[in-house]
């Protein structure tokens, strides 16, 4: 298993958000993340990477291993979070380009300081590869939603990642901007990358997901193959929540 | 005797480099020491002359320190000169602080009146009229001292306390003779009337631990009252008088022309064209540049030092353990809330009690540096806020230490942000380095204020100096506005 968390909990101001979820990623596989807002979907993805500290369980991404402050220590907490990190790529719902840096230097301004390593070359490549390659001296804020979404991805992709962590990615685009976006993680499936969705995109989980997890409450309820989710949900939360969607 | 010679040598070219560094404050300092009207880059009055003979007298060079009168005292103890001539009266509670010379010149409080004022003669018609004198002078404790009531003007310049009297904001003015003859007898709608009043001696004063150089001084001194020197000097300054010709038993009857009086009417009180008026302007230019750059030197270095310290201060604000954090606030809070002028008094005088001293310009580098920092630390604190967290979240999952995501992401972009205030700041500390000159920098606005008060020209001198400060600042707007153009996204 390429990511392994085990009975992962957090709670913000004594509400407990993510109430011990336990959840295994293959190499390769893009898992969708759907619920309710709020059910802790997002706040798991970024537990993953270490943007938030779990107060219990464990995540593990090949052999890098985060536990709670308790556990292993604030410092070492954030040793081994900024190490993962540079293994695992976030997309966020709102873009978060820098808007000091053009769209090429948001893409080889990570390897540089991180790695010392200039990335030109590739990041150009990767630009081409979102449909930018026009793109790469214009500022973040001369770009459209879908192109700044694409533009992320491909910072994301930069730091060549084993993981890619989506945090509703399309929600803050206009529709008609949406299947650009959906069409880069596409091609990334397609071409083996593994991927951890959180999303609303029914339409593009049920197509392109190899498997739906259905959160609510901080808990899963239900997983599987898209098929089996969508058409026949074993749990009857699940049925209301796809109800509300279809 | 090869050795003797060598000895020999050592101790004349010792002896040549010693200075005898003297502290006056040559503002409205006429007849005391003043720049010449004529030369103004050049130095005279007859506590010149004095310093000069008895230098020449003690084989010593004299060396020339510019403080504030109120400070001369506080500067001496502070050991930024050696000795103080500049009018200084022999007073009790002065003796405790400072060793007096005996007398080298001797005088009394004389009072000026408009020339049309008929109804003042003496020190009883002051009763409830408007009397001006100077800060801290020995007329201002006669005048609190007289059993009538007076209204008090007390006036930091002799220049202005003339001026005002000219212009009917007052309707006398005590002080002592000699600057009531140099600014109020001078004056062509101002008269001298009535007696002297009080009497005081002018003495060197010299710090009490050094006793080497009083004892030289005294000697040299009582040397050039005896063979005439000091007579001859004063006479040319016209202010021969009987007090000091009974002190030292000689007669009050001069033996030679006011020279140096006469050429002082002629040069300071006349009236020019105006096209040698302008001539005067730009012969001034390179003593303002002089002062500009002094100002510029100092700005520029305590805006170095405040926008380091604003930096660091804001990130301990913001990224400290609590204890740093308090300390940061504490920081921000106190010297935000002080005056600059209070700190300025504390680092010059106040440290050396505690054995920190600073020369004057890094005196002035800190105080400002300091005080604009506690400003900067604001900015920059307002300005990494205003950058959304969510720019670190996006930089620290890239892999960026928390750090590295500062330095390249939200510093970047938050300086971008405080440009405009920091500029702002920067102006204004370019306005407010003009206080530094009470801790005897020689600045813009110190030379403006020697210059006018030279000239009794406040007007044109002033808005001549308006405009160096302006002109100065002008670069770094443009700079600035050339910044947040290539920042601007």
């Amino acid at each position: 298993m390429l990511v392994e968390i085990q009975n992962l909990k957090k709670s913000f101001g004594g509400r407990e958000v993510v109430r011990g979820i336990s959840l295994e990623v293959e190499e390769g596989e893009l898992v969708a993340l759907i619920g309710p807002s709020g059910c802790g979907k997002s706040t798991l993805l970024r537990c993953i990477n270490g943007l938030e500290t779990a107060d219990s369980g464990t995540v593990r991404i090949e052999s890098m291993t985060l536990q709670s402050h308790e556990e292993i220590g604030r410092k070492e907490f954030s040793r081994r979070a900024q190490a993962l990190r540079q293994q695992v790529g976030m997309v966020f719902q709102s873009f978060n380009l820098f808007p000091h840096l053009t769209v090429l230097e948001n893409l080889m301004i990570a390897p540089r300081v991180v790695r010392g390593v200039n990335a030109r070359e590739i990041s150009l490549a990767l630009l081409e590869k979102v449909g930018l390659g026009d793109k790469s001296e214009n500022y973040p804020e001369q770009l459209s939603g879908g192109q700044q979404q694409r533009a992320a991805i491909a910072r994301a992709l930069a730091m060549s990642p084993k993981v890619l962590l989506y945090d509703e990615p399309t929600s803050a685009l206009d529709p008609g901007l949406v299947n650009e976006v959906l069409r880069v993680m596409k091609q990334l499936d397609v071409e083996g990358m593994t991927q951890i969705v959180v999303t609303h995109e029914m339409r593009f989980a049920r197509e392109v997901a190899d498997r739906i997890v259905f959160i609510e409450h901080g808990q899963i309820i239900e997983s599987g193959k898209p098929e089996q989710i969508f058409s026949k949900p074993q749990h009857e939360r699940t049925r209301a929540f796809l109800a509300d969607f279809l | 005797m090869r050795y003797l010679l060598f000895l020999l040598l050592f101790i004349s070219s010792a002896n040549a480099t010693e200075k005898l560094r003297w502290g006056a404050d040559i503002q409205s300092g006429a007849p005391y020491a003043y720049k010449a009207p004529d030369h103004p880059e050049q130095m005279i009055g007859f506590e010149v002359e004095i310093v000069n003979a008895l230098a020449h007298e003690l084989d010593m060079e004299p060396v020339f320190v510019q403080n504030l009168w109120e400070g001369l005292i506080q500067g001496l103890q502070r050991k930024d000169y050696d000795i103080v001539i500049n009018g200084l009266e022999i007073t009790p509670d002065r003796a405790e602080e400072v060793h007096f010379s005996q007398p080298y010149y001797l005088t009394s409080e004389r009072l000026t009146v408009r020339k049309s004022t008929m109804d003042i003669n003496n020190v009883p018609d002051l009763k409830d009229r408007r009397v001006g004198t100077l800060e801290g002078s020995l007329a201002q404790r006669i005048l609190k001292e007289l059993k009538i009531p007076i209204q008090i003007i007390p006036y930091a310049e002799e220049v202005t306390a003339y001026s005002d009297l000219a212009l009917s904001r007052t309707e006398a003015v005590l002080l002592d003779e000699p600057i009531a003859l140099y600014y109020g007898q001078a004056n062509p709608s101002l008269k001298i009337v009535g007696g002297s009043i009080g009497e005081m001696a002018y003495g060197i004063a010299t710090r009490k631990d050094n006793p080497e150089l009083s004892l030289k001084i005294e000697v040299a001194l009582d040397k050039l009252i005896r063979d005439g020197t000091i007579r001859s000097i004063l006479e040319r300054w016209n202010l021969w008088n009987s007090q000091t010709a009974l002190a030292w038993h000689m007669d009050a009857k001069p033996l030679s022309a006011p020279v140096s009086y006469d050429k002082y009417l002629e040069t300071a009180w006349l009236k020019r064209p105006f096209g040698e008026k302008v001539k005067r302007y730009v012969s001034f230019l390179p003593m303002l540049a002089q002062g500009a750059l002094m100002t510029m030197e100092i700005s520029v270095l305590a805006m170095i030092l405040a926008i380091l310290v604003g930096l660091l201060v804001a990130m301990a604000r913001l990224y400290g353990a609590w204890p740093v954090r308090w300390l940061a606030l504490s920081f921000v809070e106190v010297w935000r809330g002080t005056p600059l002028l209070i700190q300025l008094y504390l680092i010059f005088y106040g440290l050396p009690h505690l054995g920190i001293r600073f020369d004057p310009f890094l005196a002035a580098v800190i105080g400002l540096g300091l005080n604009y920092g506690a400003n900067e630390a604001e900015n920059y604190r307002a300005g990494i806020q205003s950058i959304p967290r969510t720019q670190g979240d996006a930089a620290q999952a890239l892999g960026m230490s928390w750090w590295q995501s500062l330095r390249y992401i939200i510093l970047p972009q938050a300086t971008r942000v405080v440009i405009p205030p920091v500029t702002n700041d920067f102006i204004a500390l370019l306005k407010d380095s003009s206080l530094v000159s009470v801790i005897t920098m020689v600045e813009l606005t110190t030379t403006y204020g020697q210059l006018a008060s030279t000239y009794f020209d406040y007007l044109g001198i002033g808005i001549l100096t308006a405009a160096v400060y302006f002109l100065i600042g002008l670069p770094f707007v443009r700079l600035s506005h050339y910044f947040e153009r290539r920042l601007r996204v």
